[in-house]
């Protein structure tokens, strides 16, 4: 049952968008209009293309994210389980966890926790 | 611990059986199906006009102006007129634009926040998603939405869209770890994933903020200042700071496309409040002090639904307020609180919990 109502939740998000796009479709004007099909910026014809190369920035914390959030994902399991697990399994998840600060404090030191 | 007298899964099970006596199966399971449906738009779109209105009125009253209150009484039907006229506005569509991507990524948004929405407790027994990894979904079907948000943004082939894409990309993705650390140290304290085990246990032995000491307090706060930056709100809403990216990433959508961008983002500020009263709150389980019984049977007697709703409105209540009481803050400034503060705390939190919890230190 769960997995039906999850393919509900889905089909309601997908129809949803679906018909109140086909509906503002029909219930709207429509009007042609060779200056309304220029990018908004500011009334100033655009200079140069907007598809370009970008900050290295954004890239280096994506990566650093990656990291983290597969290492989360590592976590969910043994947190569920851990009030079972002896003080072995915490030592070796503390561990795991060092390993992870290690890599943070490597990234803060080297500067790519700054915004160049 | 007193039975819940208010379990929604007795009425189900009793609309369940009444259709199957009477229609096949096949066609019962559609009806539920079509019923679940209908039932996940409506609440979507019935909080979505309250959270618009509510924002709108609250920030008025913060900077001393009125709001809404020329179209019905206090300007209650404004958020009516306004969806009226999101859908009879003009789509204009761009010529430069990658017209799949710009379709489809209303489509990802949308989706994402409906999923995300379906997994809130609303009360015993009345939870459309609910898994056993609960969580763990919820953190994946949110995460969904910053592909739509990249996507938006990418496609609109607009300086300002493609800035404000960038900005939200990173912003969210980094403080998704703040809030997915801070979920996995409630999960360590209740030892399950699924959101119904999770009010469960806080309905038998308390909240979990009172349960955790003042760790769950602290992970309360992260959870407030991640969630607001995820929402793309308050002191974090750079990406689509009025001022300088105009409208940030939905800057080119038009009438009704726009409109899905906001409806999203006032969800999400709702599912946000709503899973932060499940983790830390209680989720429908009532206000409880050991020792006075009662006082607690008056309150076990508050359905589940109300004590849910309440708790949500209380923490939407704190997020509208730290959203309108800061200033906006710089890209850089967002980055350095997330990652040289918000996760070193967050790691330290999760430790203390642990161990915490191992040493059986908690409530």
């Amino acid at each position: 049952m769960n997995f039906t109502l999850l393919v509900t939740a889905l089909l309601t998000g997908l129809g949803f968008v679906a018909i109140v796009t086909i509906l503002a479709r029909l219930l709207a004007p429509r009007s042609y209009n060779a200056q309304k099909e220029e990018p908004y910026e500011c009334g100033i014809p655009t200079k140069g293309r907007s598809w370009m190369q970008f900050r290295v920035g954004y890239y280096l914390f994506a990566i650093l994210f990656l990291m983290f959030d597969v290492e989360t994902m590592f976590l969910f399991p043994w947190a569920v389980v851990m009030h079972n697990l002896g003080s072995m399994a915490l030592l070796s998840v503390l561990f795991f966890l060092f390993i992870l600060v290690l890599g943070l404090a490597y990234a803060w030191r080297k500067g790519a926790l700054e915004w160049q | 611990m007193n039975e819940h007298i208010f379990d929604f899964s007795v009425v189900w099970h009793w609309l369940d059986e009444l259709m199957l006596s009477v229609m096949p199966e096949w066609l019962t399971l559609t009806i539920e199906c079509v019923l679940v449906a209908l039932g996940i738009i409506t609440l979507y779109a019935i909080f979505a006009m309250i959270m618009i209105y509510l924002e709108r009125k609250v920030c008025a009253f913060m900077q001393c102006r009125l709001g809404p209150d020329r179209v019905g009484p206090w300007g209650l039907i404004q958020v009516i007129c306004d969806v009226l006229k999101m859908l009879t506005k003009e789509i204009v569509s761009l010529r430069k634009t990658d017209r799949l991507l710009h379709g489809l990524a209303p489509f990802l948004v949308i989706t994402a926040s409906m999923l995300t929405f379906s997994c809130l407790p609303w009360n015993k027994g009345a939870q459309i998603l609910d898994f056993n990894v609960g969580v763990f979904f919820f953190l994946a079907a949110g995460s969904i939405g910053v592909v739509g948000i990249l996507l938006a943004g990418w496609s609109a082939n607009n300086k300002y869209s493609m800035i404000g894409a960038m900005r939200a990309g990173a912003q969210i993705i980094s403080y998704e770890l703040s809030i997915g650390m801070v979920m996995l140290t409630m999960i360590c304290l209740a030892g399950t994933m699924s959101f119904s085990e999770i009010c469960q246990q806080q309905a038998d032995g308390g909240w979990f903020i009172f349960r955790g000491h003042i760790l769950s307090v602290i992970a309360f706060v992260i959870y407030l200042i991640a969630g607001n930056a995820e929402c793309n709100r308050g002191p974090f809403d750079l990406p689509e700071s009025e001022s300088e990216l105009t409208a940030g990433y939905h800057t080119e959508y038009s009438g009704m496309d726009f409109g899905y961008y906001y409806l999203a983002e006032y969800m999400n500020l709702f599912i946000c409040a709503g899973i932060a009263s499940t983790i830390f709150l209680g989720g429908w389980a009532p206000f409880v002090i050991p020792g006075l019984d009662g006082f607690n049977e008056i309150m076990a007697m508050i359905p589940g639904c109300i004590w849910f709703l309440g708790k949500v409105f209380f923490v939407i209540m704190l997020l509208l307020w730290e959203r309108w009481t800061f200033p906006r803050l710089r890209i850089d400034q967002i980055l350095t609180l997330e990652w040289k503060y918000l996760v070193p705390m967050t790691m330290v939190l999760l430790v203390l919990m642990a161990l915490c919890v191992s040493f059986g230190l908690t409530f």
